[in-house]
C-alpha cells in the first residue's frame, strides 16, 4: 500500500460542468503529492452535522501542482449526496480522506496498452495514461457511455492516446455498440500487452473475458458501493480469488479497486460463492 | 489543567472512556494509519467467530436519515487468525483490546471464551448477545433474559478472572432491565448497550429491499435518544454496574449525554465511517466539556442526570469559595 492516507479540509478552487458530469477541483495539497493513477478519495457531504452519514468515494481524475496540490473529481448527480457536491462553489471548504486504495500497477518495459473507460469511469485513465507514456508505452482508449453527452474525456484522449475508438449504445457518438464490442478491434490492429479498464461491473465483465481471449493481462478498477473507504465497515465486498486460489470476499477500498481481471468472479459479485472462505455451509473452519 | 478521564470496566482502569464500537473499527490496522490506537480508552474487535465467515451479500450498507442500516453479517477470519494475526499486532502497539465474540450456540461461545483464555492482549471479553441462537429457531440470545445469562454465564466460568466479561444488549426488547439484571446475575462485570435495533429500507425504485439480507442493524444519530433511554433505565435499575454506552456518539456532546445517562465509558461507531478521527476528536471535545462545566474528574459526571431536579452539581468555584 502506498503513502498513509491523509484527511484535509480543502478548499474548492474550480467548478466545471464537463458534458452530463461535474468536476471538482480542490485544493488538497497532501493527497496531491501521494496520488498515484487508480487512487481513490473519499468525501463528506452536507456540511457540518450532515444527516448523511457514508463518505461518497470518487476516482481522483487528475492532481496539479498548482497551490500546492490539487485534486480533481468527476461525478455525475446521482442522489443528495452528489446534489449537494454539484452545488459547491469556489471557496467552499470539503472535507476529503485520501489517497485511498491499491492504485494501478505499471508494467516495468514500455508495452502497448489499451485503456477502456465506461461513461465517467474514464476518469481515472488520463493521470494512468501520464504514467504509461513516461514509462514510453504506447497507448489507445477505447471510451464508451449510452450516449455523446456521457461520454468521459473523449477529446483529452485523442491527443494523448495513439488511438482512440468511441463507442455509445445509441451510435450518436462513434460505432454503435458498448466498449467490449469494439475492444477485440482495438487490442488485435494494436498487438496490445495489456489492458486497463475502469468502469460499471457488467463491462469489466466483458473487457475481461475479451482480454482472456487474447491471453493479454487485465487490470480492471472496480465500482462498488463504498461507505468508509477506509476499509472498517466491510461494506464494498467483492469476491476475488486470491494467489492461493481460494475466493475471499475482499474489500475493493482496501485490496481493490484495481484488482487483476481474471481473479474477479464478476459472475458471483452480489452474492457469497459457495466456495468462498468461510462461506456458509463451507468446510474451512 | 487537564481533567481526569480515567474510567473502570470492572477493576479494569482505562486511561479514557473512548472506545470504539465493535465492528466499526476493523482490525485496528486501518484506524492507525489516522491515529495511533494505544490513545484509544480501548479497541473493540469486530464480533470473533470460531470459523471463518464470509458475511452476507451485498448490497450490505445503506444510508437512512442520520443513521445507516446494515448486514455485515459478522465477516471475519475466524478465532485462530485472529489471535495469529490481529491480536499480537494488537498488544505490541500497546492497544487494550476488548475482544467481542459472537456464536450461534452457548458451545461456540463457551468454545471462544476458552481459546481467549490463553492469549496475551485481551483486555476484556464482550458478548454480542444479538446473534442467532441456532438452538432457539434463530432468535437472538439478547432478546431473552435466561437465554443471554446462560451465554454470561458459561463465558464467565471460561474467562480468567481479571478478565471482565461485558455483556452487550439489545434495544429489541420489551424490557432492557430484566435482560440486564439476568446478564449481571449470570456473572457479567459490565455491560454494553445498544447493539443496534433491526431496521429496513426499500428502494421505491427497484421496489425490493435495499439490503441484500433484507433488514439489517440501524445505526448512527438516529438511535442515540434509543441509546440514552436504555442506559438511564439500565443505570438506575443497577448503579453499580459498569456501562459502555453506545449509539450514534458522533461528538463529545453526545458521549457526555450518555455518560449523564449512566455510561462510565462510551463506545463511538457509525462516527467512524464518516470521520476516521472520531475517537480523538470525541475524547478531546468531552475533556473541554467537562473543563467548561467545571469538572476536574469523569467519574464525577457519570449517572449525574439522575439527580433530583433542582439540586445543583458541586462545582469548584462552590469548592473554591469554602472558608474551609
Amino acid at each position: 500500500m502506498a503513502g498513509s492516507p491523509v484527511q484535509v479540509t480543502g478548499t474548492v478552487l474550480t467548478t466545471r460542468r464537463v458534458d452530463a458530469y461535474h468536476a471538482l477541483t480542490v485544493v488538497a495539497p497532501g493527497i496531491a503529492d501521494r496520488f498515484r493513477p487508480g487512487h481513490f478519495v473519499t468525501v463528506a457531504v452536507g456540511g457540518r452535522n450532515s444527516s448523511m452519514l457514508t463518505r461518497r468515494a470518487f476516482t481522483i481524475h487528475d492532481v496539479k501542482p498548482d497551490y500546492g496540490g490539487t485534486v480533481e473529481l468527476v461525478f455525475g448527480v446521482r442522489g443528495a449526496g452528489t446534489a449537494w457536491l454539484a452545488d459547491l462553489r469556489a471557496r467552499d471548504t470539503l472535507d476529503l480522506v485520501g489517497p485511498l486504495g491499491r492504485p494501478f500497477p505499471l508494467p516495468r518495459d514500455p508495452c502497448t496498452c489499451v485503456l477502456v473507460g465506461d461513461e465517467h469511469g474514464a476518469a481515472p485513465l488520463f493521470a494512468l495514461g501520464d504514467a504509461l507514456q513516461r514509462r514510453g508505452c504506447r497507448i489507445d482508449f477505447v471510451l464508451g457511455a449510452p450516449s455523446a453527452d456521457r461520454v468521459f474525456g473523449a477529446l483529452r484522449a485523442r491527443r494523448m492516446g495513439e488511438t482512440t475508438t468511441l463507442a455509445t449504445e445509441d451510435g450518436s457518438l462513434g460505432m454503435r455498440g458498448t466498449v467490449t464490442d469494439v475492444l477485440p478491434g482495438v487490442i488485435a490492429d494494436a498487438r496490445a500487452d495489456a489492458v486497463y479498464a475502469c468502469g460499471p461491473m457488467e463491462t469489466l465483465r466483458g473487457v475481461t473475458a475479451v482480454a482472456a481471449e487474447f491471453g493479454i493481462p487485465v487490470q480492471v478498477a472496480v465500482e462498488e458501493f463504498m461507505a468508509c473507504g477506509i476499509g472498517v465497515c466491510m461494506t464494498c465486498v467483492v469476491p476475488v480469488i486470491g494467489d492461493d486460489g481460494v475466493t475471499r470476499m475482499v474489500r475493493a477500498c482496501v485490496e481493490g479497486p484495481v484488482f487483476r481481471g481474471e481473479r474477479v468472479r464478476f459472475d458471483d459479485v452480489g452474492t457469497i460463492p459457495f466456495d468462498a472462505l468461510g462461506a456458509p455451509g463451507g468446510r474451512h473452519a | 489543567m487537564t481533567a481526569d478521564l480515567r474510567t473502570y470496566l470492572a477493576h479494569v482502569e482505562l486511561p479514557n472512556p473512548v472506545l470504539t464500537a465493535s465492528g466499526c473499527g476493523g482490525t485496528g490496522r486501518e484506524l492507525a494509519q489516522f491515529s495511533d490506537v494505544h490513545r484509544l480508552g480501548a479497541f473493540v474487535t469486530r464480533s470473533i467467530t470460531m470459523a471463518p465467515r464470509a458475511g452476507r451479500p451485498t448490497p450490505r450498507m445503506a444510508e437512512t436519515p442520520s443513521g445507516l442500516l446494515n448486514a455485515v453479517g459478522l465477516q471475519g477470519p475466524g478465532v485462530e487468525a485472529f489471535l495469529e494475526r490481529e491480536l499480537p499486532w494488537l498488544a505490541e502497539r500497546g492497544a487494550r483490546t476488548v475482544v467481542s465474540i459472537g456464536g450461534g450456540t452457548v458451545a461456540e461461545y463457551t468454545a471462544l471464551a476458552r481459546r481467549l483464555a490463553g492469549a496475551a492482549g485481551v483486555t476484556a471479553v464482550e458478548i454480542n448477545l444479538s446473534c442467532p441462537n441456532v438452538e432457539d429457531r434463530g432468535r437472538v440470545f439478547a432478546r431473552d433474559g435466561a437465554a443471554a445469562a446462560e451465554v454470561v454465564a458459561s463465558v464467565r466460568a471460561a474467562t480468567p478472572y481479571e478478565v471482565p466479561v461485558i455483556a452487550k444488549l439489545s434495544p429489541d426488547v420489551a424490557d432492557i432491565v430484566a435482560v440486564a439484571r439476568a446478564c449481571v446475575d449470570g456473572g457479567a462485570d459490565a455491560l454494553s448497550m445498544i447493539n443496534t435495533p433491526v431496521g429496513m429500507s426499500i428502494d421505491v425504485d427497484t421496489m425490493r429491499p435495499v439490503l441484500a439480507a433484507g433488514t439489517g442493524g440501524l445505526s448512527g444519530p438516529a438511535v442515540r435518544p434509543l441509546a440514552v433511554r436504555c442506559v438511564w433505565q439500565v443505570h438506575a435499575a443497577l448503579p453499580g454496574v459498569p456501562i459502555v454506552g453506545m449509539g450514534g456518539v458522533m461528538t463529545g456532546r453526545d458521549a457526555l449525554e450518555l455518560i449523564l445517562a449512566g455510561a462510565c465509558a462510551v463506545a463511538v461507531g457509525t462516527a467512524l465511517f464518516h470521520d476516521p478521527y472520531a475517537c480523538p476528536r470525541v475524547l478531546r471535545e468531552l475533556e473541554e466539556l467537562l473543563q467548561e462545566r467545571g469538572f476536574d474528574r469523569l467519574a464525577d459526571v457519570v449517572g449525574l442526570a439522575h439527580r433530583p431536579a433542582g439540586a445543583q452539581p458541586r462545582t469548584r468555584s462552590d469548592l473554591e469559595e469554602s472558608s474551609l
